[in-house]
């Protein structure tokens, strides 16, 4: 056989649920295309040939929570051209970064008999922490035509591009009646990057962060109001740690509401 | 214990890592596989022999824990739910599920049959892509001999489209139901923050119709493949409900007599903390024996509460009931996907649109469990919240922790057979049994309070 001309695309999973990289998979209409353009030359979840790197495109899922996984990261990076980080757990820490305000001890202590089986960090890391990283696509989950947009312009030699504005302006696209000024239900969509398609508040709840904060995003404002709404700061300070409760807008804003209780 | 490398092999070989430390004086054979491949999450297998005589099997869970019962205290009951899906990307919806249906029961919440009809209709999507993902993508290909879908498709082209499009009606009702297919946004303690309107659900019932033939399609694929001989005499385990096929509610019930409320489910199953792997196992706590839950053991007991359409295929296809072969779980999942496009076909044509997305009710402090049924198996929650609604204690019994001890039994009865092929051959019959059970290890990942007092 002629040696294959394809990049080859790795799927890495750390820390996480598996549902961003099962986004590769629920590609129904794409997937058959996908394979034939790119080979799929380690992926775990998918299938049980691995082919040896370097690897083109390396997406990784899930933070880093273990001492051999802040390792591994390292050879994943030397192994991948380009390393992008596919959703909240692997560009923020996930939901299991709420460990990085408690003691991981006490969990321990307090929630399992035999606490020396157990090997884990502190803290629960976003993949930039670690190693550099050439592109994140946000979301819990990833929205997976977000995915398959970055994969593609990475192929052709694009830099990638996911949109970079709020939740909120989504919303007024879709022609969502607004559930904050309506109805009073706090919502972070004034905050949040779209991606998602707003879908929250169009299911009348408000936005509770999963695609992550933008960095500009003004949560001093957004606090402020919703405080003055008649919010009480503790369900504040937990509507803010939530799935990407560790990126730094929402981190800086929850510590400074705690303190500030 | 640390994750081993992946042992990289060379390019276009076709086969994974497998580590062997063989020929030793003593006629030690150890085979290790490094990293189970098509399932969900990380796991491995370590298998010790000396003299041709198996002495050792352990199924290696490495998938680093996420403590969501640590987590979860502290946190007000009605954002659990939104938490508990991240537990898992595969079956976002039992854990939503599990965890309303327990905390209900704490707050003492009866939501109307519409609310129940359409928690219904959200399984079945669930079950409809997780069956269809399972079936043809990651179990088929170890009966059709190749090492994933992607060369499968090439050769079963027809098959693979067939799982691609299933696969995507599952999703899109899922994402009709509660806005997108991966942890969906609708669910709450009390109903829906958002019911569909009739016409919405309507659209996809000639897809619907499409997929019902689809599945009997899928099982007479998968009645083509040929099934190793093999039936221990397992203790199967799951949710039973009178007049309908288990899904949300309610007993739990086995092949060996126990039938109690979930109230009872952790007097029966006890979960054991075991030092090789980072996931807890089950055992049954009165003789410390394993047990077995998914789709062989819900239809094996409750094959008269299958759809007719479904009922019929099960009688017909000439397997006997109840089924002990592990590896025909694969067939139980085919009936299952029969059944639930039969049901959702069903809910959506007596679909009247509730009068409230959702019922009130009084916060107030209490304790509550329940069990659903998730794709792959019995899947456990129990909550205590205070008078502010939040969570003070909460604990949960994924179906992958609960099948970890029957895996581990079942290849020690299995291996020795084959102790003295190949490695890869050795281990290619250790992966081949455990997919069979679909395992999820992120989900089995996870710390709960162990207690040790067997009664």
């Amino acid at each position: 056989m002629p040696p294959d001309a394809r990049p080859k695309l790795a799927v890495y999973k750390f820390s996480s649920c598996d549902g961003c990289q099962l986004g590769l998979l629920n590609l129904e209409d794409e997937l058959l295309a996908l394979v034939g353009e790119v080979e799929v030359a380690y992926f775990l979840e998918a299938r049980s040939q691995i082919l040896r790197g370097p690897y083109d495109v390396a997406l990784v899922e899930g933070s880093i929570t273990t001492a051999e996984d802040v390792e591994r990261i390292q050879a994943v990076r030397q192994d991948s051209k380009l390393l992008v980080t596919i959703g909240a757990c692997a560009t923020s820490g996930g939901i299991q970064a709420l460990r990085n305000w408690q003691d991981v001890k006490e969990f321990a202590r307090a929630v399992y008999a035999t606490p020396d089986y157990i090997h884990t960090l502190d803290q629960s890391t976003p993949i930039s922490s670690h190693v550099p990283v050439d592109f994140e696509v946000p979301g819990c989950p990833i929205n997976k035509m977000q995915l398959l947009e970055v994969i593609t312009q990475l192929l052709v030699g694009r830099v990638p591009h996911v949109p970079m504005h709020t939740v909120c302006v989504e919303c007024k696209r879709r022609g969502t009646v607004c559930v904050m000024v309506a109805r009073g239900v706090p919502c972070l969509g004034p905050l949040t990057q779209t991606g998602c398609g707003a879908i929250c508040p169009a299911y009348n709840r408000g936005c509770y962060g999963c695609f992550g904060p933008l960095p500009a995003a003004n949560a001093d404002s957004l606090c402020g109001q919703l405080l003055k709404d008649g919010m009480q700061r503790s369900d504040l300070v937990r509507l803010l740690r939530g799935f990407t409760g560790y990126a730094d807008v929402f981190r800086s804003a929850s510590d400074k509401w705690e303190k500030a209780a | 214990m640390p994750p081993p490398q992946p042992l990289l092999t060379e390019e276009g070989s076709g086969k994974r890592s497998i580590a062997m430390a063989n020929g030793k004086t003593n006629g030690e054979k150890t085979v290790k596989i490094d990293y189970l491949t098509r399932v969900e999450g990380e796991g491995g297998v370590y298998v010790r022999s000396e003299g041709g005589e198996l002495r050792e099997v352990k199924i290696n869970v490495f998938e680093p824990p996420r403590f969501f019962e640590a987590f979860l205290r502290g946190r007000y009951f009605q954002e659990v739910p939104d938490i508990t899906a991240r537990i898992c990307g595969i079956c976002p919806v039992a854990y939503q599920m599990s965890s309303v249906h327990a905390l209900e029961a704490a707050l003492k919440v009866t939501p109307p049959p519409e609310i129940r009809a359409l928690r219904r209709l959200l399984y079945c999507a669930e079950w409809i892509e997780s069956h269809a993902l399972h079936i043809y993508m990651l179990n088929a290909p170890d009966f059709l001999g190749y090492e994933s879908v992607i060369p499968l498709a090439a050769d079963h082209p027809r098959e693979v489209e067939r799982a691609l499009r299933l696969k995507k009606i599952g999703n899109r009702l899922l994402a009709i139901l509660g806005g997108r297919s991966v942890h969906p946004v609708s669910v709450c303690v009390g109903g829906f923050y958002k019911t569909p309107r009739r016409k919405d659900l309507e659209v996809l019932i000639p897809d619907l119709r499409w997929a019902l033939e689809a599945s009997k399609e899928t099982l007479a694929f998968v009645l083509g493949l040929s099934y190793p001989d093999y039936a221990p005499d397992y203790e199967f385990v799951s949710v039973s409900h009178p007049s309908e096929y288990p899904m949300n509610e309610r007993r739990i019930v086995s092949s060996k007599g126990v039938d109690v409320e979930p109230e009872e489910f952790e007097h029966v199953c006890l979960e054991e903390h075991i030092a090789h792997s980072t996931a807890l196992h089950s055992s049954r706590a009165d003789s410390g024996s394993s047990y077995f839950v998914g789709p062989l053991a819900r239809i094996n007991l409750n094959l008269e509460k299958l759809m007719p359409q479904a009922l019929a295929a099960a009688r017909s296809c000439g397997v006997s009931w109840p089924c002990r072969n592990p590896y025909m779980g694969i067939i139980a999942r085919a009936i299952e996907l029969i059944h639930a496009c039969e049901e959702a076909l069903a809910l959506i044509e007596d679909y009247r649109e509730p009068a409230a997305s959702r019922v009130e009710f009084k916060i107030h402090a209490g304790e509550g469990c329940a069990a659903t049924e998730a794709p792959r198996g019995l899947l456990y929650h129990r909550y205590r919240i205070n008078d502010q609604g939040l969570v003070e204690f909460a604990r949960i019994v994924p179906p992958t922790a609960q099948n970890y001890h029957r895996m581990e039994d079942d290849l020690k009865a299995i291996l020795p057979g084959v102790l003295d092929q190949s490695e890869a051959q050795i281990a290619q019959v250790c992966e081949k049994l455990i997919r069979t059970y679909d395992p999820c290890i992120s989900c089995s990942t996870h710390f709960v309070k162990l207690h040790l007092d067997r009664r």
